[in-house]
């Protein structure tokens, strides 16, 4: 395996594991989410806490769960505690680290729309909805939020607000009182945006290589600042491949078993 | 608790116009009941679940509700429910009224309808849209104490609550085990509760602390025996992910979501020949 045989999405995967601190509690979103925090927790971070909405707590997947509430959660878990219990004594109660999440639009902010796009009683595009995100965006110490960039996926006005970030920014966030610190790094496709220290304006902080701020600015919906230290991420690690490719495979294979019930 | 054959527990107690529960996060989903109620043709129901998943979409595009209480209504780790999204863009087969909470809130409301409040408190922090939309219900009052905001999310009690569990004892108590979601707290909170369970056993394999539905809570059992078929039923039988990825095509378009229905649930007379359709069970 060359060093430049991996694709996009392995390195936004492999970018989002690595902001992954060893020992953290995580309250963790399906999907991407879930992939760069099970590989992260297979490489430096073997003792990340990984705590989905579904209730299991401190879960060790060996295949990446298709939905929030997968057997193997439950089956690998310290605990599986009830759902109002998750929301109410882990994170509202002030236990959850990082929480890592993805969203279909996010604005310079870092609020982000899972809602609708379109009016909301007559929507073109009925997405699904808030779920955990509203709370875990308001709750959780710090949160990470891995999303692929393009003109229609950071925008520079929500149709809808699900998630509050940093409100309009300039610490109006603080000012709400919420607890948490807000969106503290947004891993794309392209690199990593995170919030200007005073404006609190996501601007570009990090390149993945072989990309321009040019090709990164063309996929934004607002004029994407650049931080005055940009830094340049390196390419993703053989052992970092092998790990993402195994443990895709694996769940591949385990997704594609057929069950059988005997009745 | 009476124990009934699942078709005489919905006729018996489940009627037009009520509000209905089916609940289960991801785990333990009634699909077994939601198809016997689509058999029956109930009409104008005001469905709750946080998780709408397929078996409210299923029961969406086969016309069983007018509205829709929910939290995130998606097809986990898939995309959309394209039935619900139908009913809810283009309102095929009819409109569908929404009540829209966050899964925080969703989860407080069921507690405090199963504590007999009129509504359960949370921490209040900026306004989401969601606040604003036409027939949001949270709202946000003062603690009396510390006169910090708190949002206010009103009681959900449903008429009629319906669960599938593991087992289910000779006298009749529930066992629920794995993944348990908001199930007790909907349970409770209902003033009818329906179960439908994988087995019956002599003595529960229960631990102390294990979540059991004391048979006098529980309205009227039925034994249905892969009744959580495509969800799952943790030590008995996995999550079905290849089917819930073959639904995404399945329920894309009208039509073949109309053939799928007519084939696989309406056309069948109980779930055990579903099952056997599907090639699930022998």
């Amino acid at each position: 395996m060359s060093e430049a045989d991996y694709s996009r999405d392995e390195m936004m995967t492999v970018a989002a594991a690595r902001q992954l601190r060893n020992g953290a509690v995580c309250f963790v979103g399906i999907g991407l989410p879930s992939a760069a925090c099970n590989l992260a927790r297979m490489l430096h971070a073997p003792d990340l806490v990984l705590i989905y909405e579904s209730g299991t707590v401190g879960t060790r997947p060996v295949t990446l769960p298709l939905s929030i509430g997968d057997g193997e959660l439950a089956e690998t878990a310290t605990c599986v505690v009830p759902l109002p219990e998750v929301f109410a004594h882990y994170l509202q109660g002030g236990r959850i680290d990082v929480g890592f999440l993805g969203a279909a639009q996010i604005d310079r902010f870092g609020n982000l729309n899972s809602t609708v796009i379109g009016d909301y009683a007559r929507p073109s595009v009925r997405l699904p909805g808030g779920g955990g995100a509203p709370e875990i965006l308001t709750h959780a110490r710090e949160v990470l939020i891995v999303m692929k960039q393009s003109l229609r996926s950071f925008v520079p006005r929500l149709e809808f607000r699900t998630s509050c970030g940093y409100l309009q920014g300039a610490g109006a966030r603080r000012a709400s009182g919420a607890p948490g610190l807000g969106p503290r790094a947004v891993v794309t496709d392209f690199g990593v945006l995170r919030p200007h220290p005073q404006t609190e304006e996501l601007q570009l902080t990090a390149l993945y290589p072989g990309v321009t701020v040019e090709a990164v600015r063309a996929v934004s919906g607002w004029p994407l600042k650049v931080a005055d230290a940009l830094e340049f991420l390196p390419a993703p690690q053989v052992a970092e491949l092998a790990i993402l490719r195994d443990l895709h495979a694996r769940t591949q294979t385990a997704h594609a078993g057929p069950v059988h019930i005997r009745i | 608790m009476a124990l009934l054959p699942l078709a005489d527990a919905i006729a018996a107690h489940v009627s037009d116009g009520q509000s209905v529960a089916l609940e289960g996060f991801t785990h333990l989903i009634p699909f077994a009941a939601g198809h016997e109620i689509i058999r029956q043709q109930r009409r104008r129901l005001h469905l709750i679940r946080m998780t709408p998943d397929l078996i409210y979409d299923q029961m969406i595009g086969m016309g069983c509700a007018a509205s829709l209480t929910f939290s995130w209504g998606g097809n986990p780790g898939v995309g959309s429910l394209h039935r619900l999204r139908d009913a809810v863009e283009q309102h095929w087969p009819q409109p569908l009224q929404l009540h829209e909470f966050t899964h925080a809130e969703m989860a407080i409301a069921y507690q405090a309808g199963a504590s007999g409040l009129p509504c359960g408190l949370m921490r209040h922090y900026a306004a989401t849209d969601l606040e604003r939309v036409a027939g949001a219900s949270v709202r946000v009052i003062s603690c009396p104490f510390t006169q910090a905001a708190l949002a206010a999310i009103p009681a959900i009690n449903p008429d009629v609550t319906i669960l599938h569990a593991q087992q289910i004892d000779a006298t009749g108590n529930v066992l629920i085990r794995g993944i348990v979601g908001a199930a007790k707290e909907a349970a409770m909170a209902a003033r009818c509760l329906l179960v439908t369970v994988e087995e019956q056993v002599e003595k529960l394999a229960a631990d102390v602390n294990a979540l059991v539905l004391p048979s006098w809570v529980v309205t009227a059992a039925s034994i249905v025996p892969g009744g959580a078929y495509p969800s799952y039923a943790h030590g008995y039988y996995a999550r079905d992910n290849g089917f819930y990825r073959a639904w995404d095509e399945i329920a894309r378009e009208r039509d073949g979501f109309s053939r799928w229905m007519r084939r696989h649930v309406l056309a069948v007379p109980d779930h055990a020949a579903q099952l056997r359709s599907l090639g699930v069970a022998a």
